[in-house]
């Protein structure tokens, strides 16, 4: 277990390191030109070059790739182009937005997609499952931009006080956190809603064909007692699996989400970034989604090789 | 489905139906199954006329007199400067500027329907390469190849494809719609790759690969000969369904500014430029974002209904479709 632990960290922290070169060399061949990011459209050649020692861009790409390499090991992830604040500050302002966001949605999804998914495979074939059918059929052909930009319209005229003017920035433990949120919350799950069902209907059907779930009901047990204590607790293994990885895969990509509905998260904070030409907060931002992204990855490895015995730890 | 047990009863040699039998190839027979698909059929019909929209795109700004590009300041906005709803100059309104939204959406269509089938392509040529290649080799290049998929699967893609569309700058339209497939391509390949590894891996042990290989095949003539004819069928299904993703991907990344270039329309960009108006000007929302709806929705029952047919087996539990199941746990 322990080597298995190590090699997975190992690995975690190599994709890492990949990530951020790969970042570090796609910002460098940007043809945007830094300096012309801060001194701005009139700034003299003096103060141009100036700009680029101060930044060190006049060193070799190595230097520059070894520093920044060295100052991400301590946690520095530099200072904006544009308004010289730390990266990290600028991050962590915005980061609880988001992380409300996708977990606001995490929790609708999974909760609504595993009882659709339970509901229409313990009534297959039946009219419910085929509205089941349906829904996940269309939610799954609904980009979600368009599915918030509909809520959007829907609710912005019809609905005051969901309306857009909730929508505004700032921290969302304020007040009216709920309002400001629930259409968001269905815009980011509309679309995994669907996709869990499909998921949680197809291992719920596959596990209640096993052997041992005939013997459970051979025991007499009732057919609740065998749905959810016998089939549903194998049938949720891989659901759960896809849930984490699902989850730190969204924190990048609530970007449309944000947009559509005016939050100040980390996507919009990535969005305009790039749009300034701000290198330092892009880089710093998807080097934030990539960790939280292996992390996620990390904890569904070790779950899943807690969780399920057949699972090689080699 | 009985009319594939029935199939394959006609299909048993010296039967003793009052047919002789016929041979059917696997494409004849699964073109069989999917002419009595109804929804398949609708879907069908759906795209054609989707198709049509798109090739007549010229034809429609030729009928109207308004190219896509082009403004008309005076009769397509209002005296408020907001654009002027569906009517006899405008059949599905004018934009925020004053653009014919129907010529501008046929264009659209040519760019989803163009980008959708190209970054397809793409993807399922990388697919099936590093897929076939990962499976058949196995150790080291496996692993590398497998982590690398797994890797680009893990990625948040919307972030990825933003940093790269943004950093490469491009404002040709015939460039931007390059690196737009090549980006979905990018992020697409390995949900494919995958599973046909796998597959490559569990065919690679079996018995009529083992007698290529002591007949002294080389892995080369034994992957074109042996294991790609194996793997149409799959390849079919997971293609079909890759089409209507890659046109979300697109019009997603149109949205945000960074897929296809103005002044080429696409339903995305058309969204995303438009959403500022939609309160007034609902024909904004409503035009693109049905055609967005009905052709992946098209895309996606045809992509099942391909599945069904051409391989009867496959993942029937985990995704059939009402109607369909064979097996429902109580069997």
């Amino acid at each position: 277990m322990l080597r298995y632990l190590v090699r997975r960290l190992l690995f975690a922290v190599l994709v890492l390191w990949l990530v951020s070169t790969a970042v570090f060399a796609l910002l460098r061949v940007s043809p945007v030109p830094v300096e012309r990011v801060i001194g701005g459209p009139r700034a003299t050649t003096e103060t141009l070059d100036q700009i680029r020692h101060n930044l060190g861009l006049d060193q070799p790409v190595l230097v520059q790739y070894w520093g920044f390499l060295r100052r991400l090991a301590q946690g520095d992830l530099g200072y904006s182009y544009v308004n010289n604040t730390a990266v990290t500050r600028l991050i962590a302002d915005r980061l609880p937005t988001t992380v409300w966001l996708v977990l606001g949605a995490a929790v609708i999804w999974f909760v609504g997609g595993v009882l659709i998914g339970v509901l229409s495979a313990t009534r297959a074939r039946g009219p419910l499952d085929r509205a089941a059918t349906v829904f996940v059929l269309v939610g799954l052909s609904t980009p979600p931009f368009v599915m918030a930009l509909v809520l959007l319209y829907l609710f912005s005229t019809r609905l005051g006080d969901l309306g857009v003017r909730f929508f505004e920035a700032g921290p969302p433990m304020q007040e009216h956190f709920l309002q400001r949120m629930i259409l968001p919350w269905i815009g980011l799950a509309f679309l995994m809603v669907a996709a869990y069902a499909r998921l949680t209907r197809g291992s719920m059907l596959e596990v209640l064909g096993e052997d041992y779930v005939r013997t459970a009901r051979a025991k007499g047990l009732t057919e609740r007692r065998v749905t959810y204590r016998h089939g549903l607790r194998a049938a949720l293994t891989p659901v759960v699996t896809q849930f984490g990885i699902d989850v730190g895969v969204l924190m990048g990509s609530t970007i449309v989400t944000e947009k559509v509905f005016g939050l100040q998260g980390v996507g919009q904070l990535v969005y305009q970034s790039i749009a300034m030409g701000d290198t330092p907060v892009v880089i710093g931002v998807t080097l934030l989604v990539a960790f939280f992204v292996v992390l996620a990855n990390l904890l569904v490895d070790v779950a899943y090789s807690l969780l399920d015995p057949r699972v090689r730890l080699a | 489905m009985s009319s594939y047990s029935d199939l394959e009863a006609e299909a048993v040699p010296g039967g003793a139906g009052p047919e002789p039998v016929r041979g059917r190839s696997p494409f004849r027979l699964g073109w069989e199954r999917f002419r009595r698909d109804r929804t398949a059929l609708l879907a069908l019909a759906a795209l054609a006329l989707v198709v049509l929209f798109a090739t007549a795109a010229p034809l429609l700004a030729a009928v109207t007199g308004h190219p896509y590009d082009v403004t008309y300041p005076d009769t397509g906005l209002d005296l408020n400067g907001m654009p002027v709803g569906p009517g006899r100059e405008f059949w599905l309104g004018a934009d925020q500027l004053g653009r014919d939204v129907l010529v501008r959406a046929a264009y659209g269509a040519r760019i989803s329907l163009l980008v959708g089938v190209a970054a397809t392509v793409v993807a399922t040529l990388l697919g099936v390469a590093v897929g076939v290649l990962a499976g058949y080799a196995g150790g080291a290049v496996d692993t590398v190849l497998a982590r690398f998929m797994d890797i680009t699967l893990a990625l948040p893609y919307l972030l990825v494809a933003i940093v790269l569309a943004s950093t490469f700058q491009i404002t040709a339209v015939a460039g931007s719609l390059a690196l737009t497939v090549v980006v979905i391509a990018f992020f697409s390949f390995a949900a494919m790759g995958r599973i046909l590894r796998g597959q490559v891996l569990s065919m690679r042990e079996k018995e009529f690969v083992e007698a290529a290989r002591s007949l002294g095949a080389g892995p080369l003539r034994i992957m074109r000969v042996d294991v790609l004819p194996n793997l149409v069928a799959p390849v079919v299904v997971l293609a079909s369904l890759l089409i209507p993703t890659a046109i979300v991907f697109e019009s997603t990344l149109s949205f945000l500014g960074v897929g296809v270039r103005p002044p080429m329309p696409s339903w995305g960009s058309m969204l995303g430029e438009g959403s500022d108006v939609f309160q007034t000007a609902w024909w904004l929302l409503a035009v693109p974002g049905v055609l967005l709806l009905v052709t992946t929705l098209s895309f996606n029952l045809l992509g099942d209904a391909v599945r069904d047919a051409v391989d009867p087996r496959a993942e029937r539990l985990a995704t059939s479709r009402a109607g369909t199941v064979v097996e429902d746990g109580e069997g």
